[in-house]
């Protein structure tokens, strides 16, 4: 990997143990380029979920450096990261805690000490780029999967992150929502991390795929490469398409 | 599933709809305040306060139907003031013979008695016009303007959001165990020690799952900046009707209670 790849996120010998010593990551290196879209797939277990959290400071590695653009995850620019990674949670009811969905897309934008107008017009703005405008006086509890996911990924984009990492996105999605979403995605500029099981949905989103396995990269390459190679596929869970 | 019991917003475009959130709150409390406050025996001005609340609902297309039936939740508290009817001194009122015992009502007990049920009654139908006129969220931002603490009304907003989720949850689960719940004739069903076994495990799944949507929930207010306090956007002032709306409300229950002094 030359630097110019590890300017969006830098990860470096990350080694993580859950308290009851299981480990769940083995020293992971990864370099990902600005506005690159990388999946990172892998069997259930294999440390997506927790290599994900690592990004913003959710947990933070007993070994080993993330790096995101020049600022390093520590708790002292906590605030700084996560200002600048957007986390999608793979259940909405998690990601969406708020009475309406306006005060859900809200919440993140007032807690990075926007002045009100400011607020507003990034709830208008992500609201209008998930195609949900009309949604902001809702109450979340009573929308449908696909309509919870797009607020989801709208509460994050009002913080204008530059790192997008969606969790599982396309989970549960019937066709046409999990159509929506992907179109949606594609829109995005910003450097995402997809972590999913959706080879498919890989297919379409992402350029480059990391193959995670027992808490260790097992493959890191282009993503029309890897996706080819049956054998690789089922040594690590996953069903070639 | 999307049962919510909590969901007591009755949709509608009426006057009281309308209102601003804020000023709908602090005509509620000053009328229960009012209710409270006014004597025993006031019965004009009891009536008078009836007439508000029908006529409130009324104007608010709710129909007397679902506001008398909703109020039935204050029948009860009515029992904590039965022992009125015979601890009281006075005149007696009527006497019940029930077995040996001979049970005689006084008639200031009576009275108070009926007053107090009243008013309760009174009060609570208040409390069900402002929740069916006013959505939860508006209503949570009219605490916070009133300066109710920020961290109570976060708590409020989250346990409303999440008693649906839990309570969508555990109907989840009930029916998968109905769903399990085959019978072969003649056998089946198992020992009730089984079966309130099987609740128990239930009751402390369903803590689990709370207990780590929880640490989730956390995860995500976390990443998008959460740092302990509690933050929210300022709203805009209540405008100079609602101003007036509420002059005007708050001085018609100021007179209806010094009348109330006045019989009492």
């Amino acid at each position: 990997m030359t630097d110019r790849d590890c300017l969006a996120i830098q990860i470096e010998g990350l080694r993580f143990a859950y308290p009851d010593g299981q480990v769940a990551l083995r020293d992971i290196s990864l370099c990902v380029g600005p506005g690159e879209h990388v999946a990172i797939v892998g069997p259930n277990g294999a440390g997506k979920s927790t290599l994900m959290l690592h990004l913003n400071g959710i947990l933070t590695g007993q070994q080993g450096v993330v790096r995101v653009g020049d600022v390093e995850v520590t708790a002292a620019n906590l605030r700084l990261v996560r200002a600048r990674v957007g986390i999608v949670f793979q259940n909405p009811d998690d990601q969406l805690f708020s009475p309406t969905v306006f005060d859900d897309v809200a919440y993140g934008p007032i807690y990075m000490g926007l002045s009100e107008p400011e607020v507003r017009e990034r709830v208008s703005l992500a609201l209008r780029q998930v195609d949900m405008e009309s949604y902001a006086p809702r109450t979340s509890h009573h929308l449908s999967l696909g309509e919870k996911k797009r607020i989801s990924v709208a509460t994050v984009l009002a913080m204008d992150p530059q790192v997008l990492i969606l969790d599982e996105p396309s989970a549960g999605l019937d066709p046409r929502a999990r159509r929506k979403l992907i179109v949606l995605l594609q829109q995005l500029r910003q450097t995402m991390l997809v972590s999913t099981h959706d080879l498919r949905l890989v297919q379409e989103l992402c350029s480059r795929t990391v193959v995670l396995d027992q808490g260790g990269i097992v493959a890191d390459g282009l993503t029309s490469v890897l996706l080819a190679d049956e054998q690789l596929l089922r040594a690590h869970g996953l069903e070639p398409i | 599933m999307h049962s919510s019991p909590f969901d007591l917003y009755h949709t509608g475009i009426s006057p009281v709809h309308g209102l601003d959130a804020r000023v709908k709150l602090v005509l509620a409390l000053a009328f229960v305040l009012c209710v409270s406050l006014t004597p025993v025996g006031a019965w004009p001005v009891y009536l008078l306060l009836l007439a508000v609340t029908l006529s409130a609902a009324e104007l608010a297309e709710l129909g007397l139907g679902l506001v008398l039936r909703r109020s039935l939740l204050a029948l009860p508290f009515a029992l904590a003031a039965l022992p009125l009817l015979v601890t009281l001194p006075g005149p007696t009122f009527a006497s019940l013979r029930i077995g040996r015992f001979l049970i005689s009502i006084s008639g200031p007990g009576m009275e108070r008695f009926v007053s107090i049920v009243f008013r309760s009654w009174l009060s609570v139908q208040m409390a069900i016009l402002l929740t069916a006129t006013t959505p939860l969220p508006d209503l949570l931002v009219a605490f916070g303007a009133l300066r109710l603490p920020r961290l109570l009304v976060a708590i409020l907003a989250l346990m409303w959001r999440y008693l649906a989720v839990l309570i969508d949850e555990a109907l989840r689960m009930m029916r998968a165990r109905d769903a399990r719940s085959g019978c072969v004739e003649g056998r089946g069903g198992g020992s009730l020690r089984w079966r309130a076994s099987v609740t128990g495990a239930m009751a402390g799944s369903l803590f689990l799952r709370g207990f780590e949507r929880s640490e989730r929930i956390h995860s995500a207010m976390l990443s998008r900046g959460y740092d302990g306090t509690i933050r929210s956007l300022s709203r805009q002032p209540p405008d100079s009707r609602s101003w007036r709306l509420m002059v005007l409300g708050l001085a018609v229950l100021a007179g209806l209670l010094l009348l109330g002094y006045r019989l009492g």
